[in-house]
């Protein structure tokens, strides 16, 4: 199966492709070099006018599993009024599945939504190990999509024992284990600490706090499994939801916990609600300017933004206390689950409006975070979805970093206290085309380690989209003109027209085996589930495709 | 069993229908199953309000609502007096009605219902 | 010559324990180890020979039952499928992408079970946490308006009241247990404190309780047949304890208020996480009833009672569940599996499934399999067949089957009935 894809403008910047006209050529699922075809047996896609990019790559969204399930079960009222019908394929006697959910989807419009929107690989943002099989379930019902999780590390019992013994390559192994046994992508740090002190009714507010029962600290929970990371070879780098989210004056120990990796390589999530500048008590006012400044500093850094949608959305993270501290401010429905010897979490929904001064400093700060952040490489565009947003609104972001104007008119209708003294006016800079393919697509890809995604060159995915040159950026990134995964076309003009399944992604790293036989200990003495329940088997998952591990 | 109405009851009590162990363990045996039919075929009422009626354990009473009557034995229970407890299953589900005031749960516990000698 | 299988996995109840020994002799389970009354006989009365399945009673192959349910489907203009609790979340899939297909209803066990706790949940949240964290940390216990001493048989055991635990070094000891109920149980018989309340009064106490637990007065001595004095020290226990752990039955949802009732139940735990953590888990009861919810609500949007007529979900408690369709003639043809509503319905219901074309999936001849025009006999999850169940705290685990099976699965069943009507 052979396409040639011929005089659209290519932005393909891992190869240092910025708007030239060029052909893509597609066989049997890859890239492949002009040279390599037999252009007569090719189908033909005329791309004059249009834009070709690689298939856009998620680096952070909640779309599968307990927690993501519990904020759909608690919210019909996110569902009604937003759903999806059952569809008939064009030229086929299949039918899509029906769906419902504004920001918390149910699988199926999930991932019809971001493959309409041109997305062709979304990633998990946090999943608890003890249910890393219900994360894989729901994945099994994301179709189309290419998808991998992040496993939950950062309150893990085992761990945190290890690092009090100082017996980190017991940890490392552990956490290969562990990768092994949830058939997860990477490892996944949220509040480390907080959400084990919530079970206490207690947090930790600075790197150096203590765990309640282990004694170690934030910060060695994060030393620990940073190393550990580089260890064991992981394509991805250690993805980090720290202290304080949400908190007044939070820029702090987020400056102190970037600068405290030390030139060591991580990934900051949704660093929007990190970024709060002022004081506990006072108003809020934004710390961007200071956390962009640190980012630049730092090439070792890469962050994802999770900017504020102005919408009813659905908050949900592991972090137990923050969500609970949102529901007390609030008052909405509250959900929370506490899950032994790992983790927590909860869910709440949440109205974020232009009207109202903190919602529209968020705002104000992500923003300023994209373009206070020089290098495109090292800020990516997420949502958090669906803490800032829904993802479906990926395309106003990409509207307001590359429109100053556009970004001006919605400026002027925010709140007045949170214009006041506000620098988003005097940041004139536009994102361009090429950085957009950058923080949607090329830099995700490079930073998550797929050197078969986020790009053209030979030998990558077939993950293609198109896009109609329009100037109303939100339009185009909304309704791309085609859509392929793996080289076949699964979208055309902003709809889904084949349906197939799509990969999970995962890691299994080596381990020592005699490590097996403490994690059976501690497995059958602090869990309620038997060891050999625990691990997700490969046979559970029916497109598994794994990622290797560089070890050095 | 006597047809001869000796004082016709026609008391009120608050019937809950519940598990009961022998009832699940019938149900592995089979709802034809005499174990059962036995589970399910069978009401609580406390010793006070036996005594009170005149009912000896064993005895049959009828059991009426607005959807149908049963006929069942009676075995002492501890129970509060005017609480009636059956085994769930399809003979007190003759009794339930199919209203479920709008949310999908018919009322399996804690409705009333009408006793009487056969 | 037997065989012992280690770790068998019993899917019997919401407790899904998979600790469970059997002894398998000729294909048979003959000897059980660790298992209660429920598994034993889950475990031991089941008999994995392939057995026919049947037409208005008389066998048939295969292939004309799977013909003879796509007929009855495609005739009809409102199907509904129902059940869907002792089976795996693989058969769970496929009977919810039947019921998108067809644009039929679909309703699960749910409606007539932990259907109102959903409805609470969606109102007002739910504060919940695995039962591990009730083993290792939590020190009062209270159970309102269930009786796991029946239900759920090796839960105080295994999970929650006599498990020596991180912070709970002394089990039992360590503990306090209280039991509300209307009457005394097998489970207030082992509780520290058991409060009998007026039958019908669940929602009164509970909302009491509220307000006290606000550090505000009651004006009045008793609500619900309860003291306020006796309320009161409920409230201060659980105000002073570690962790606490609710567990809630059908005394809350079969009731006067249904919901309305698990809606204070919820609130108030949520509140007393101002004073201290305090978790409330729903005794989930009918096998994976729990992964059907987790199932329709990732696929749909909602936990139960939906309806795809219009080419989406819509939900509709009261309105697209079992009992309601069924009580006011709605529905023109029913596909029932795993599940017995003939013997669990109100007869006002359950007789019409006799008035309809039905078809019944399951292991068993059962109640409603009788009066079936079709009867599909499969294969029983985690005996002989494998499968993914959801326990009441939504942990999932995978159950390999212990005995060989000659049975079609749940699964292939419903794809085949697909299949037959081209919906796939």
């Amino acid at each position: 199966m052979l396409i040639g894809i011929i005089n659209g403008k290519v932005y393909d910047p891992k190869n240092n492709v910025d708007g030239e006209i060029k052909e893509i050529w597609i066989r049997d699922g890859k890239v492949v070099s002009a040279g390599d075809v037999d252009q007569s047996r090719a189908e033909m896609i005329d791309a004059a006018g249009l834009i070709i990019m690689p298939g856009g790559v998620d680096i952070h969204s909640h779309i599968a599993g307990g927690k993501v399930n519990a904020g759909r079960k608690l919210r019909p009222d996110d569902s009604r009024g937003h759903e999806r019908k059952r569809m008939q394929l064009p030229q086929s006697r299949r039918v899509t599945r029906s769906g419902t959910g504004f920001s918390v989807p149910s699988t199926f419009k999930t991932a019809y939504s971001y493959v309409e929107m041109g997305y062709t690989t979304v990633m998990e943002g946090a999943s608890p190990p003890l249910m890393a099989r219900h994360t894989h379930e729901e994945f099994e019902d994301i179709p189309i999509l290419d998808k991998g999780g992040y496993i939950l590390m950062g309150n893990n019992h085992l761990i945190m024992d290890y690092i009090r013994r100082d017996e980190r390559e017991k940890a490392r192994d552990y956490v290969a284990w562990l990768l092994n046994a949830t058939k997860g992508y990477g490892i996944k740090i949220v509040n480390p600490g907080g959400v084990e002190n919530f079970k206490y009714k207690k947090n930790v507010t600075e790197l150096d706090d203590k765990v309640i029962g282990f004694d170690v600290t934030p910060r060695q929970i994060i030393e620990t499994l940073s190393w550990i990371n580089d260890e064991l070879g992981l394509p991805h780098v250690p993805h980090i939801h720290g202290l304080n989210l949400g908190l007044n004056g939070n820029f702090l120990t987020t400056a102190e916990t970037l600068k405290g990796m030390e030139g060591r390589q991580a990934h900051f999530t949704h660093l929007q609600f990190m970024s709060y500048g002022g004081r506990m008590g006072k108003p809020v006012r934004s710390g961007a300017a200071e956390i962009a400044g640190i980012v630049n500093e730092n090439p070792n850094i890469t962050v994802d933004v999770g900017q504020i949608i102005f919408c009813d959305t659905t908050t949900m993270t592991a972090d137990g206390p923050v969500q609970y501290r949102l529901h007390k401010l609030t008052g909405n429905k509250w959900f929370n689950d506490d899950v032994e010897a790992e983790t927590g979490g909860g869910v709440t929904p949440c109205i974020y409006k232009k009207s109202n001064p903190f919602n529209a400093i968020q705002w104000l700060i992500g923003l300023e975070l994209f373009l206070l952040i020089d290098d495109p490489w090292q800020v990516f565009l997420t949502t958090d979805h669906p803490n800032a947003g829904p993802f479906t609104c990926y395309p106003q972001i990409i509207k307001l970093l590359t429109d100053r104007d556009f970004r001006g008119e919605v400026f002027s209708g925010i709140s007045k206290i949170a214009q006041k003294g506000a620098l988003l006016p005097e940041l004139d800079r536009e994102y361009s085309l090429y950085e957009i393919a950058v923080i949607t697509r090329a830099g995700t890809a490079q930073r998550l380690g797929l050197d078969n995604k986020g790009h053209l060159g030979a030998g990558a995915d077939g993950d293609v989209t198109i896009y109609a040159d329009l100037d109303d950026r939100e339009k185009m990134f909304s309704h791309p003109a085609y859509v392929f995964k793996d080289g076949v076309l699964v979208a055309k003009d902003g709809r889904v027209v084949c349906e197939r399944p799509g990969n999970t992604l995962y890691v299994s790293p080596d381990f020592n085996p005699d490590i097996e036989k403490e994690i059976r200990g501690h497995i059958e003495s602090n869990y309620t589930i038997s060891f050999d329940h625990y691990p997700v088997r490969r046979d559970e998952l029916s497109q598994g495709k794994q990622i290797p591990c560089e070890v050095s | 069993m006597t047809k001869r109405r000796i004082r016709a009851l026609r008391e009120k009590f608050v019937l809950i229908t519940g598990r009961t162990t022998k009832q699940a363990i019938g149900m592995h045996k089979g709802k034809e199953s005499e174990a059962y039919i036995r589970a399910v075929t069978r009401v609580d009422m406390s010793d006070h309000d036996m005594d009170r009626l005149g009912i000896n354990e064993g005895e049959d009473i009828l059991l009426y609502t607005l959807e149908d009557s049963i006929e069942a034995p009676v075995f002492k229970g501890n129970l509060p007096e005017g609480m009636l407890f059956m085994p769930m299953g399809p003979v007190a589900n003759r009794l339930v009605g199919v209203d479920t005031s709008g949310k999908g749960m018919p009322s399996y516990k804690g409705f009333l219902v009408e006793v009487e000698r056969p | 010559m037997s065989t012992l299988i280690e770790n068998a996995v019993c899917t019997f109840c919401g407790c899904l324990c998979d600790d469970i020994t059997v002894e398998v002799d000729n294909n048979r389970i003959v000897k059980t180890k660790r298992a209660c009354a429920n598994g034993r006989g889950l475990f031991m009365e089941y008999d994995a020979t392939p057995r026919k399945p049947l037409i208005y009673g008389k066998e048939v192959s295969w292939e004309e039952a799977i013909a003879e349910c796509a007929s009855i489907l495609e005739n009809a203009d409102n199907p509904l499928i129902y059940g869907l609790s002792s089976t795996s979340t693989e058969a769970q899939k496929k009977a919810v992408e039947l019921a998108d297909r067809l644009g039929a209803v679909i309703d699960t066990t749910s409606s007539v079970c932990h259907g109102p706790t959903a409805l609470a949940m969606q109102t007002v949240g739910e504060a919940t946490c695995t039962l591990g964290e009730v083993s290792h940390r939590a020190d009062l216990l209270v159970f309102w308006g269930c009786n796991p001493a029946v239900s759920h048989m090796r839960h105080f055991s295994r999970y929650s009241l006599m498990p020596k635990g991180k912070l709970v070094p002394n089990g039992r000891k360590d503990r306090s247990m209280y039991v509300v109920d209307v009457r005394p149980t097998a489970s207030s018989k082992v509780a520290d404190h058991f409060i009998q309340i007026k039958p019908g009064s669940d929602y009164e106490v509970l909302t009491v309780l509220r307000v006290l637990a606000q550090g505000k007065k009651v004006d009045a001595d008793q609500v619900g047949g309860v003291a306020i004095e006796q309320l009161q020290q409920l409230v201060d226990r659980m105000k002073g304890c570690r962790y606490g752990a609710a567990f809630m039955g059908m005394g809350l949802t079969m009731t006067r208020g249904r919901d309305i009732n698990v809606r204070e139940l919820f609130s108030l735990v949520s509140e007393l996480n101002k004073f201290t953590r305090f978790s409330v888990i729903p005794m989930r009861g009918h096998s994976n009833v729990a992964g059907a919810d987790q199932v329709m609500t990732w696929q749909t949007g909602y936990p139960f009672a939906v309806s795809f007529a219009r080419g989406y979900p819509q939900y509709g408690p009261g309105e697209f569940t079992a009992v309601d369709l069924l009580a006011r003639g709605e529905v023109d043809a029913a596909l029932i599996i795993a599940s017995d509503p003939a013997a669990h319905f109100p007869r006002g219901a359950a007789e019409y499934l006799e008035q309809i074309p039905t078809i019944v999936i399951d292991p068993e001849k059962n109640m409603t399999a009788k009066a079936a025009r079709v009867f599909l006999p499969t294969a029983c999850c985690g005996i002989d067949a494998p499968g993914t169940y959801y326990r009441m705290d939504n942990i999932s685990i995978y159950a390999r089957p212990v005995v060989a099976s000659g049975r079609p699965r749940d699964e292939d069943v419903l794809t085949g009935i697909m299949e037959a009507m081209k919906l796939c």
